[in-house]
């Protein structure tokens, strides 16, 4: 299957000599330009299957390569190199290696199911998407993402005490990133609101966050998340092949396999 | 009075979270809309977080139980035949567990089971009927019932209405849409520019009207956020717009909150203003700009109303 928009060839397999003469013909310059081969050995036959264990990535043996999800895409269209349809087909492929190359951005996704929309196979390409930045965080090959901080403590609020409340979500997310609360334009929004903040919608601001909202009674039904959700994450964990921990390489079948 | 909109005169109403938070005025002026239409709000009963853009992202069946929960209530304790939610990632969430529980064994399995282990009756899929504060002023009073009761008409004012993702994608949880006339359109959603027109707006032609805002990573990824913002300001500035019209309380802050993050970070300032679908209704119902939340709002919605004698 061609690849319209991604070029397999590499920046740095295009070899160019300054200087050559062959033959006592002179090949300088763009004359002697030649792609340097490779040979990928490293296929990751695990890999389909790994993914497709994850919530999200069940459907992803449907796909028929036609492209409509990047096409859609609402990342793509900001960054060229997020591609939902080349990662689908270097992971039913095994290509991990391949798939590495862009492991920093595949947790850009923003959910916005435009490429579910479009998808005609029903891959649900934004599940895959998902169980694939989930499954590269569970291999140790990235650290969790901004993305999977600020739902871990968002959902942690919600288990328990079944609601949210935004302050604290907030606050607890840039505790967590490490990041300042103080940042220039979220002081700009403050002073805006404040500008025209009524006394009693301060003091309303003011309860919920030293009063958290809560679901009464909501004990049970916590606990009853909270075991569920250890079960599945044990369960993810095992569902990996290799079942190693973090860390040791992209499958624990060896080091680094191969060359990118 | 057709059988949709009696029962759509009273229905079961889940604000959720945000709607009690940076949502307030869409809290507000829902409630002040229903009151002026003479259309009546039972608040769901210790309702829950229906999971919104996160938790899925933790466990999707998860998600499915909490959103669940909130039908369950409706259904059981509730007797209600409807559940209304204004905020597009509540019914959204509500939409996919009526689904999920109605064509999956799997997800209904997890739910009975954290059901069972929390003590409450599991939700069966057919019981609640999921609309969006759209259908419910669409359905429940129509476009003739509003255009009679407008005492304060929006002529003038130049709307771009801004729908977000959720209220439409993805298809196969919104049944009902894409069914002909009379009916919601996924692709082209219409509901919010029928309201208004009917208030009087006159509804620019806005091409971005199910973009996203990037509202799932609005602060995980704010650089890739604030950029898919400052397309929609701009776009609807481009097509004429003096305010964003919104139906949902993520992309609403989310455009707020970004129009002053491109504005102190980028440079790129925009000037068109956001308010909520209910507040422009409101407004042209005769309530005061205060009594919707205007004042509520981080953009100055109030210059854009006083520059076409509105408010």
């Amino acid at each position: 299957m061609p690849i319209h928009e991604v070029s397999l060839i590499r920046p740095e397999n295009l070899k160019t000599h300054e200087k050559l003469v062959m033959d006592g013909v002179d090949v300088s310059g763009h004359w002697s330009t030649f792609i340097e081969s490779r040979v990928v050995t490293d296929y990751n036959e695990a890999l389909e299957e790994e993914i497709s264990a994850l919530p999200g990535g069940e459907h992803i043996h449907r796909c028929w390569q036609c492209g409509s999800c990047t096409n859609s895409c609402t990342v793509n269209a900001v960054n060229p190199d997020f591609n939902p349809r080349y990662w689908i087909y270097l992971i039913r492929l095994g290509m991990e290696s391949e798939l590495l190359r862009d492991k920093d951005i595949i947790w850009q996704c923003v959910s916005c199911n435009k490429c579910t929309y479009a998808c005609p196979r029903d891959v649900f390409p934004e599940g895959v998407m998902k169980a694939t930045a989930h499954w590269l965080e569970l291999q140790g090959h990235t650290p969790k993402s901004s993305s999977t901080l600020f739902d871990e403590e968002f959902s942690e609020q919600v288990f328990a005490t079944g609601k949210i409340e935004e302050g604290r979500v907030i606050r607890g997310f840039f505790a967590r990133t490490g990041q300042p609360l103080r940042q220039e334009w979220l002081i700009e929004m403050a002073r805006r609101l404040a500008r025209k903040m009524p006394i009693l919608m301060g003091m309303r601001m003011a309860f919920s966050a030293v009063f958290r909202p809560r679901t009464r009674n909501w004990a049970r039904t916590g606990a009853a998340i909270g075991e569920y959700v250890a079960q599945q994450e044990a369960k993810h964990k095992a569902s990996l092949s290799s079942g190693s921990p973090p860390g040791q390489g992209s499958n624990g079948r060896g080091p680094e396999r191969g060359q990118r | 009075m057709s059988e949709t909109k009696s029962r759509y005169q009273r229905v079961a109403y889940y604000p959720g979270c945000a709607l009690e938070g940076t949502g307030h005025a869409y809290n507000r002026s829902t409630k002040a809309v229903g009151k002026a239409l003479g259309l009546e709000l039972d608040e769901v009963k210790n309702w829950n977080c229906c999971g919104a853009m996160e938790v899925k992202n933790v466990d999707p069946k998860v998600q499915t139980y909490l959103s669940s929960r909130v039908l369950s209530i409706a259904a059981h304790e509730m007797k209600a035949d409807v559940v209304m939610a204004p905020c597009n990632g509540c019914y959204h969430n509500l939409k996919k567990a009526e689904h999920d529980l109605a064509h999956d064994g799997a997800s209904r399995e997890v739910v009975a089971a954290i059901a069972g282990k929390a003590g409450d009756k599991p939700y069966e899929a057919g019981t609640v009927e999921t609309i969006h504060a759209l259908d419910w002023i669409k359905h429940g009073i129509g476009e003739a019932g509003l255009k009679a009761r407008v005492k304060n008409s929006l002529a003038g004012l130049k709307v771009a209405n801004y729908y977000g993702c959720m209220y439409t994608r993805p298809r196969h949880i919104f049944p009902e849409k894409d069914k002909g006339p009379g009916t919601e359109s996924t692709s082209k959603p219409h509901f919010m520019d029928d309201l208004l027109a009917a208030a009087g707006a006159v509804n620019v032609d806005f091409p971005l009207k199910t973009a996203c805002c990037g509202g799932a990573h609005t602060l995980s990824d704010s650089d890739v956020s604030t950029r898919l913002v400052l397309n929609i300001l701009r776009a609807a500035e481009a097509a004429g717009a003096d305010v964003i019209a919104t139906e949902c309380p993520t992309c609403h802050s989310g455009l707020e909150m970004h129009q002053v993050r491109a504005e102190k970070v980028l440079g790129q300032k925009t000037r068109v203003k956001m308010l909520y679908f209910t507040q422009l209704l409101g407004v042209a119902l005769g309530l005061s700009p205060r009594a919707v939340g205007v004042h509520e709002n981080v953009s100055d919605g109030l210059e854009a109303l006083r520059a076409r004698n509105i408010a």
